[in-house]
């Protein structure tokens, strides 16, 4: 039952159609096993954004405050794309790669244990 | 001649049972509408036990004397300038929690029970609930008054209720209400008058009180204890309308615990909040999160639902999750907040060296191996001048509402993630309890305000978060927000007890 409802065929706003966000689409971002960073964070991102540019523009703002941040290579970061395992494709656009509205993207840094070699 | 004074059972049963009437010429179903949808079936309503024999006459009469007290401890403690008797201006923010978090659940308990009050069709469980429901009004305008005197010396009180409604992280109890007061009436008494009032409430309210009196602070301490008897029997309304659902039919048994699974995990994600309270924000503590949680819910808990197995009712699912999360949450939820103090309606700071002690003693399996490096962090960076205030904004989970902080209890170094595709489009939970609530009622939960998103789509103001925080929270920012350390908080703390 897709709702238990006083009126039979009741249906919900859905209030987060990608629709709703001016042309961009919900991006989540997450940084596997660094907890300086207490979840995953959000941005609203143009679709035809290349992977590119979210490495270059959107990771800085998101990941840099961390003291490794700056050690992270990119070149052997492990990715997953919704729970799958991915292959960032650098010229290729977020939406021709798979990247959908909401869809999470987290990484893993295998040489990098964070701060203290504590997960953080 | 003189009337007759009514012997108290004729009073009772005049004053309760006898204010029903059969229904000769309406339809008994439309006058009841909300009575069948949720599946419960009710053969008869005069088995409802009414669980406190109280009539309206005495409950005013009981209730004006509670009130009279309480409000000249009030007075007493507004005249002495009661808050400078708290142990340090920290505790403060826990009330601040209290007001814009709690005080207004209240609130909607009031609107809640009011409704159900109206709605069952027994009488007996219509009184009671709209007993309970005037007891929840008189607690939000108790609470309201006791904290308008921290309100006159600290900042971060002046918008609890406009806050409730916008704040970022008050749409975790925000929304746990709403989603508990659209459900059925049933689905209501199960999440609220049983799952909090009887099962959790104990972890909110004896914690508190108990915090608020290790901390000096007599103004709370005082309407907890007003509070409590109407407690008890909120409690004793919680337990007989389980036992009435799980009597009248052998059908409501998996509904009943299909509610019961649901509403104690919302529960326990709820109370992440006050497990942070008392871990962190009480300067002098009562007792750790795990030992309340151990004590309150392992053992007062386990033993109610060993009495409950005989109707066929288990432990809630998760319940083991639940039990590994207890040496974790607290640390999370305060670490989360730490970092956020710039968008949060009071001040944060980093535990002292003996409190870091003191939580590595409770927590010797969890502390220093996860959390003791995070504040380590931490005060290495605001030596440098560099307090850790985190970009962005985070994910949230579509049911709690809380950030995804919430870790794999066999990789507390991970952060737990669960998704689901519902019609094409993904949505995202904290956990698998709370993606299980997610699956049962998608159509409820895809209308979930989750403020991250409500910030993107244009509809909190801004574009800059200083803007949202200024005009659509009414936050004083500068005032309410950032750390403790160089608050206006401390430093007006600090002139009155003369410290440089």
């Amino acid at each position: 039952m897709p709702v238990y409802a006083l009126n039979p065929g009741y249906q919900g706003e859905r209030m987060d159609r990608v629709e709703n966000f001016h042309g961009n689409q919900i991006v989540y971002l997450g940084w596997d096993e660094h907890r300086m960073f207490c979840a995953a964070k959000a941005f609203p991102l143009p679709p035809s954004m290349p992977f590119a540019a979210l490495i270059e523009n959107i990771m800085p703002e998101a990941f840099g405050q961390h003291p490794e941040f700056k050690q992270i290579n990119w070149d052997t970061a492990e990715w997953l794309l919704d729970g799958e395992p991915f292959k960032p494709q650098a010229d290729v656009s977020l939406a021709d790669q798979g990247v959908g509205h909401k869809s999470l993207i987290r990484f893993k840094t295998p040489e990098l244990t964070g701060y203290q070699n504590a997960g953080v | 001649m003189a009337a007759k004074k009514l012997n108290i059972k004729d009073k009772y049963r005049l004053l309760t049972r006898d204010l029903d009437w059969d229904f000769s010429y309406e339809d008994r179903q439309q006058a009841f509408p909300y009575e069948e949808f949720e599946g419960i079936k009710i053969t008869d309503w005069s088995k409802w036990e009414d669980p406190f024999r109280l009539t309206m006459d005495s409950y005013w009469k009981y209730q004006a004397e509670k009130e009279k007290k309480l409000y000249a401890i009030f007075d007493a403690f507004s005249q002495n300038n009661g808050h400078l008797n708290v142990t340090d201006p920290r505790y403060v923010n826990a009330l601040k929690i209290f007001l814009t978090g709690i005080s207004p659940l209240e609130y909607q308990a009031y609107q809640g029970f009011a409704h159900v009050g109206r709605q069952f069709g027994g009488v007996g469980a219509r009184v009671a609930c709209q007993m309970q429901s005037l007891d929840e009004l008189r607690h939000v305008q108790t609470q309201i008054h006791a904290m308008s005197h921290y309100n006159k010396f600290f900042d971060g009180f002046q918008e609890y209720s406009h806050m409730h409604d916008r704040v970022w992280y008050l749409s975790v109890p925000r929304s746990f209400f709403c989603d508990a007061r659209s459900a059925g009436p049933f689905e209501f008494m199960i999440a609220i008058g049983f799952s909090f009032e009887y099962v959790l409430t104990n972890l909110v309210f004896v914690p508190f009180m108990s915090g608020a009196a290790y901390n000096g602070d007599m103004a709370t301490v005082t309407f907890g204890f007003s509070a409590q008897s109407d407690e008890a029997r909120h409690m004793t309304l919680g337990l007989e309308v389980i036992k009435f659902l799980l009597e009248q039919h052998e059908d409501n048994v998996p509904i009943v615990q299909k509610w019961i699974d649901k509403w104690f995990w919302r529960g326990c994600r709820l109370l992440s909040v006050i497990a942070m309270m008392m871990d962190y924000m009480l300067p002098n503590k009562v007792m750790s999160w795990k030992e309340a949680w151990e004590v309150y819910f392992e053992e007062a808990g386990g033993a109610l639902f060993k009495d409950l197995a005989r109707y066929g009712i288990r432990m809630p699912k998760y319940a083991e999750t639940i039990e590994k999360e207890k040496e974790h949450i607290s640390h999370q939820a305060w670490w989360t907040f730490y970092t956020h103090g710039h968008v949060a309606g009071f001040h944060t700071w980093i535990p002292t060296d003996e409190e870091l002690d003191w939580l590595s003693a409770q927590y010797p399996d969890t502390f220093d191996k996860y959390y003791r490096p995070l504040w380590e962090l931490a005060k290495e960076m605001e030596a440098k001048g560099e307090r850790f205030y985190n970009s962005g904004l985070p994910q949230l989970c579509q049911i709690c509402q809380i950030p995804m902080l919430f870790t794999e209890m066999d990789n507390p170094n991970q952060n737990s993630m669960r998704d689901y595709l519902y019609q094409g489009e993904r949505y995202h939970f904290c956990s698998d309890g709370c993606c299980d609530i997610f699956k049962e009622e998608p159509e409820k939960y895809v209308q979930a305000w989750l403020p991250v998103h409500q910030i993107f789509q244009g509809n909190c103001g801004g574009p800059d978060v200083g803007d949202i925080l200024k005009d659509y929270y009414k936050m004083n920012v500068g005032h309410d927000n950032m750390d403790m350390k160089g608050s206006p908080d401390e430093a007006r703390w600090n002139k009155w007890k003369g410290v440089a």
